[in-house]
């Protein structure tokens, strides 16, 4: 549906894209993962053609964006970082200039009904766009995408800014949509992903870095749990046990505490699961676990996680090289 | 192109600038129309025209500073880039649609020949052709002062610095005649008279229809429009 062939983008002198290749299958839901200025908006725009690459190739619907930009462009939804409104117009305004802009042919009242049924803003429609709130702007901003009905959508940062209720929704929307659509969207929020897309492509730096399936990053996020220990007991003798105990990687006394007791945080065993045996551990010692709390990775030990990986992959591969070049 | 013009020609009476405009401009021409010929009285309406161009080097700018810097400062362009739409349709819709706000004021000021008509005919009749080639130069002048101001709403996102340039451009274009015989280069001179709007104006005003004008006139506002897009289009590559 979308492919995307060594494209490089360079900014001056600055490389925001260093040779990313990717392809986005039908009806998939693919998350773009990076922190602030990794290059996600900036492969957005390429995709969107708002943006040319410096050199490489992106093609929508088997159409070369840059070849017959009008036909790939018309196969195309996109909701910007900051949503294109209009302010002095209303949704409905908006959405009619939409309409005319994109060239559709769908019956224009059913269609634009409809839309705005799915994304929950017909009860705003006649309102000014400039007096709406930022959720019903981000979703005004979504109906926008959606006109004409493309079979491709691409959401740049599309929940930032909104109060949790209004995420939890955009995203349940943005899931529905990817029944029938094939979705990007970007985030640096770890968990968005996690919920909403079938596949995690991290970029960093300009490099794509990872392109894995969801269930897939989740496995590897997990497989070094960290948990969060309260015990009541005596906090040397306690730390001690726990680093004996077999399938303990590590522990630590994190300096927290109060009247129920100490807190630590334990690192366990790559696949290991350690909370029965230290519970065990713990019950016979009569130090009883007041709080138990798994620690989720955050997005930046992922990023440290699989950085790290990526620079042993590339420094192995930079060996072989060293080593061809010796023979020469 | 014709969605984007319609936009842009509701955008202007929908914000306070096209109302803004057209009052101002009708109380200027009106104000300049009494003092020129009116009082003077004259049926000769080419010095009234003549510094009707002078009004228009600082009102132009002011309908055209919003057209590209606006959208860029909102990041509207990105809808309008990634809309099935060429950029040479954004800019000529654009175009016209601060052409059609300019003429429709240009033809409500086509009334103050009505009452010149009536009072300056007992010594000197109003002539027909030069009346109307006073009109129409005036709109051929305006249309390339608005192309100016498009062109320069592309570099900027800020559409005060794009008012401030266009009127800056434009009083060089329309004072060019006035300093240009000071040069001595005779190559700064030549060039120099290509921009000078001012200088073809003189035949229309005698009710000669000057058809190299017209061509002048058309060219240097295709040739800025073209710069328009060419600008905007070179922003994605940068």
């Amino acid at each position: 549906m979308i492919e995307v062939r060594n494209v490089i983008k360079y900014y001056g002198n600055v490389t925001a894209l260093d040779d990313v290749s990717f392809t986005v299958n039908e009806g998939e839901i693919v998350g773009f993962l990076g922190p602030n200025g990794a290059g996600k908006s900036t492969m957005m725009n390429i995709i969107t053609g708002y943006l040319s690459s410096t050199s490489g190739d992106v093609s929508v619907c088997g159409i070369d964006v840059l070849e017959y930009p009008d036909e790939a462009k018309k196969r195309i939804g996109f909701l910007p970082e900051q949503p294109p409104l209009y302010r002095e117009m209303t949704v409905l305004e908006y959405l009619n200039f939409v309409y005319d802009l994109k060239k559709c042919t769908l019956d224009r009242k059913a269609h634009i009904a409809e839309i705005l049924s799915v994304t929950k803003t017909a009860d705003v429609k006649d309102r000014l766009i400039g007096n709406l709130s930022k959720g019903y702007r981000q979703r005004v901003g979504i109906t926008e995408a959606l006109v004409g009905n493309p079979p491709v959508m691409i959401f740049d940062e599309p929940t930032v800014g909104l109060d949790p209720k209004q995420i939890i929704e955009i995203r349940n929307l943005i899931r529905n949509l990817g029944k029938n659509h094939t979705v990007i969207l970007s985030t640096h929020i770890l968990t968005e992903v996690q919920s909403v897309c079938d596949r995690i492509l991290i970029i960093n730096e300009g490099r794509l870095i990872a392109d894995e399936k969801t269930a897939d990053i989740s496995r590897a996020v997990g497989s070094n749990r960290t948990y969060s220990v309260k015990v009541s007991g005596p906090r040397r003798d306690v730390l001690r046990e726990l680093r004996a105990l077999p399938g303990v990687k590590g522990a630590e006394d994190t300096g927290d505490g109060d009247s129920d007791g100490a807190v630590f945080a334990v690192e366990a065993d790559r696949g290991v699961d350690v909370r029965r045996p230290m519970f065990n551990m713990l019950a016979s010692k009569g130090w009883p676990i007041m709080e138990l709390t798994p620690r989720g990775m955050s997005l930046e030990e992922v990023f440290v996680m699989i950085t790290d990986e990526d620079e042993k992959r590339r420094a192995s591969r930079g060996v072989k090289k060293t080593g061809g070049d010796g023979k020469r | 192109m014709t969605a984007i013009f319609r936009r842009e020609l509701r955008s202007y009476f929908t914000t306070p600038l096209g109302y803004v405009f057209c009052a101002v401009y009708l109380a200027a021409s009106g104000f300049l129309f009494a003092v020129f010929t009116l009082r003077s009285g004259t049926s000769d309406v080419s010095s009234f025209s003549r510094m009707m161009i002078f009004g228009f080097v600082v009102l132009l700018p002011v309908l055209t500073m919003r057209t590209f810097s606006e959208e860029k400062r909102l990041r509207t362009d990105q809808l309008l880039l990634t809309s099935p739409v060429s950029v040479t349709g954004i800019v000529l819709g654009k175009f016209l649609s601060a052409l059609t706000v300019f003429a429709g004021s240009l033809l409500l000021s086509c009334l103050y020949v009505i009452p010149l008509g009536r009072y300056a005919a007992e010594h000197s009749p109003v002539n027909g052709a030069r009346t109307f080639g006073c009109f129409f130069a005036m709109f051929l002048i305006g249309m390339c002062f608005i192309a100016v101001g498009i062109f320069v709403s592309t570099l900027t996102e800020s559409p005060v610095a794009a008012a401030i340039g266009t009127m800056a451009i434009l009083i060089l274009f329309s004072t060019v005649s006035l300093f240009n015989g000071m040069i001595d280069s005779y190559a700064v001179r030549t060039v120099l008279s290509w921009f000078s709007v001012y200088a073809r104006f003189a035949n229309f005003a005698y009710g000669i229809f000057d058809f190299s004008a017209l061509v002048y006139y058309l060219s240097f506002t295709a040739v800025f429009l073209f710069l328009a897009v060419r600008v905007t289009d070179r922003r994605r590559w940068s």
